[in-house]
């Protein structure tokens, strides 16, 4: 009975999630079909030129390139789209005239490689200082974090990059202001190349990372002043349990268990700020080139772009879901 | 309602944060209102002296052709607060529209509502601004409004269900019911006036996040209709002139930059101090 339940709710989050992507590419697909002017024309007179071959022959060439030819009925290529998605196909870059997928394969990582670590260390910071301020409410530390989280709230986290960028990269010259590592090094398992990789990224990560640990904090504090006042607590204390124990084992653990669902919404909105962010430091990731495709009218790779990050959204969700329940045994009884 | 209004100067003076806030805001908006005429646009170009520093003549100094930048931000900040406030009402509208009708039919209504809220909630808002922004080439305040306001509803629609929700079981709708009174009265005399004050706070945060988003999209070269955005301002300093590479310049970077930082400041202490006088409940032991 217990198991036949949870495998419900499974089924229903899975079909959401699949039901969220399909919405998301149709939508697009819808959108895509608006832009203005036969950007496939443009394609096949520049071919056309380039090869010498009549406009009529280039055009045809384009549209068996690009499997697209206005002639043939919407629904039949908006099935053809969905067919070429489930296999894992994104798209078609207009101006690069290759795969999206190509594109997407390398900038992905960047992306995720950054945000991952930043995610974990405002996590980690914020949380920590939350529980700090919690406990000790009259500190100074209190209204400093209060304060700090009331700036940088104020302060959209493209601008906050664009001040590192200025003080760190341009002015001070410690850590580079392009790339994600140094050409001049040969990419893999060595230790040059990894400095490279990590001098490159610190500002971007830090960036996120600045932006976001005020939210965490005080979502961190709220939570566990919510826990000081429950009865285990006092209990732990009557047991004449060290301070420090309760802190970390019996408050910290608890009050950290709402702000997991949290990590999710977190990537997803980081993931959405990675194209101003990664724009400013030319950092080469899905934000990057989403800059990159809107400067050149490059519809294809913005609407691949967008797909992939709805899935990488939809995943993190579904993997928070998962693993929340093992995380609060509370949560599994009562569902 | 005159003695709403007074109530609510009193409570604002007694509370230090959002008198603090509603100031900032007011000024932004007489800077908006009668700022341009105050402060007349000089827009000739006049190489010899740019990237001046701040001095009496231009207390924000001058930008990359020798123009006033101070004169830039306040012409500006028309633009600006424009989107900001047309997109709040629309999204407020469309918000309080879905929330309430999902939330008051329920069933089918509801889970095909409340389906989109998630799909608006999961899907990063910045990539769908610029996928439908460029598609369909915005080029006025009022179109930016609308593209800003489609994928922004989600928060204040969901909260409003939840109100709805919560409110329906309760005795005077209960009453109201009984009474024979029709649904659209139901919905427009008994529930909404019980929304009004979050509604309002939520309007202030959607005014801050229009801005942040407007400026950002057009910072990243999405429609450019209007020369004295900051936005615009801001994606001519790091893209086009080079002005961040230049350190005499910084003047010409941070001046949008502070305007809308202070802005933001100026709502989240209005916004703060309006949540602790409209619910007691969150106002400090006195």
């Amino acid at each position: 009975m217990e198991r036949g339940r949870t495998q419900m709710r499974w089924v229903r989050r899975v079909l959401l999630a699949a039901l969220t992507i399909w919405l998301v590419a149709s939508i697009t697909f819808v959108v895509v079909e608006q832009a203005p002017g036969d950007i496939f024309y443009l394609m096949a007179q520049e071919i056309a030129q380039a090869r010498g071959v009549s406009i009529e022959v280039a055009y045809a060439q384009v549209r068996s390139m690009v499997g697209y030819d206005p002639t043939r009925p919407l629904l039949d290529r908006y099935l053809e789209w969905l067919r070429e998605l489930l296999r894992g196909n994104l798209g078609f870059s207009y101006f690069y005239r290759i795969s999206v997928n190509q594109i997407l394969f390398q900038a992905l990582p960047w992306t995720v490689f950054v945000l991952s670590i930043a995610l974990l260390l405002s996590f980690g910071i914020g949380v920590l200082l939350g529980l700090v301020i919690a406990v000790r409410r009259r500190s100074w530390l209190d209204p400093m974090v209060t304060s700090y989280a009331s700036l940088t709230d104020a302060t959209p986290d493209y601008l906050t990059a664009l001040l590192l960028l200025i003080l760190f990269a341009l002015n001070l010259k410690w850590f580079p202001s392009k790339g994600a590592y140094d050409s001049n090094l040969s990419p893999g398992l060595n230790l040059p190349f990894i400095l490279s990789v990590l001098h490159h990224a610190t500002l971007p990560i830090l960036a996120y990372t600045l932006e976001n640990i005020g939210a965490w904090a005080l979502a961190m504090k709220g939570s566990a002043i919510s826990v000081l006042g429950e009865d285990f607590i006092a209990f732990a204390r009557a047991q004449g349990l060290r301070e420090r124990r309760i802190l970390t084992h019996y408050v910290g653990r608890n009050a950290i268990l709402p702000m997991v669902t949290g990590l999710a919404l977190a990537f997803g909105g980081m993931f959405g700020g990675s194209v101003l962010i990664e724009t400013v430091f030319h950092y080469p990731g899905i934000g990057w080139f989403f800059k990159f495709a809107l400067d050149h009218r490059d519809y294809g790779m913005m609407r691949g772009l967008l797909i992939l990050t709805t899935v990488a959204i939809v995943l993190a969700n579904l993997i928070a879901d998962l693993v929340y329940p093992l995380l609060d045994p509370r949560i599994r009884m009562e569902d | 309602m005159r003695t709403f209004l007074g109530d609510f100067l009193s409570a604002l003076r007694g509370n230090r944060r959002a008198a603090i806030g509603s100031l900032i805001l007011v000024g932004y908006l007489l800077m908006a209102l009668i700022g341009p005429e105050l402060i007349p646009m000089d827009s000739t170009m006049r190489y010899a002296e740019r990237f001046r520093p701040p001095s009496l003549a231009h207390p924000l100094g001058t930008d990359y052709a020798g123009r006033d930048v101070l004169a830039q931000i306040v012409h500006g900040s028309r633009d600006v607060l424009a989107i900001a406030i047309l997109t709040a009402l629309f999204t407020t509208s469309m918000a309080v529209g879905i929330g309430a009708l999902a939330g008051y039919s329920g069933g089918m209504v509801d889970g095909f509502l409340m389906l989109l809220t998630n799909i608006q909630l999961t899907v990063p808002a910045v990539p769908v601004y610029l996928l439908i922004g460029s598609v369909f080439q915005i080029r006025d305040p009022v179109g930016f409004a609308v593209l800003i306001s489609l994928w922004m509803w989600g928060p204040l629609a969901r909260a409003v269900r939840s109100q709805i929700l919560s409110l329906k079981e309760r005795e005077f709708i209960e009453a109201a019911r009984v009474l024979g009174l029709g649904t659209t009265h139901i919905l427009a005399r008994e529930l909404f006036p019980n929304l009004t004050p979050f509604v309002v706070i939520h309007f202030i945060r959607m005014m801050r996040d229009a801005i942040t988003a407007s400026v950002g999209l057009i910072f990243l070269g999405l429609a450019p209709f209007s020369p004295t955005n900051w936005g615009t301002m801001l994606n001519l300093a790091v893209f086009q002139t080079g002005a961040i590479y230049i350190p005499n310049a910084l003047h010409y970077v941070i001046a949008p930059m502070a305007a809308i930082v202070l802005f933001q400041l100026g709502a989240i202490f209005f916004a703060h101090g309006l949540d602790e006088i409209l619910n007691p409940r969150l106002r400090a032991p006195a």
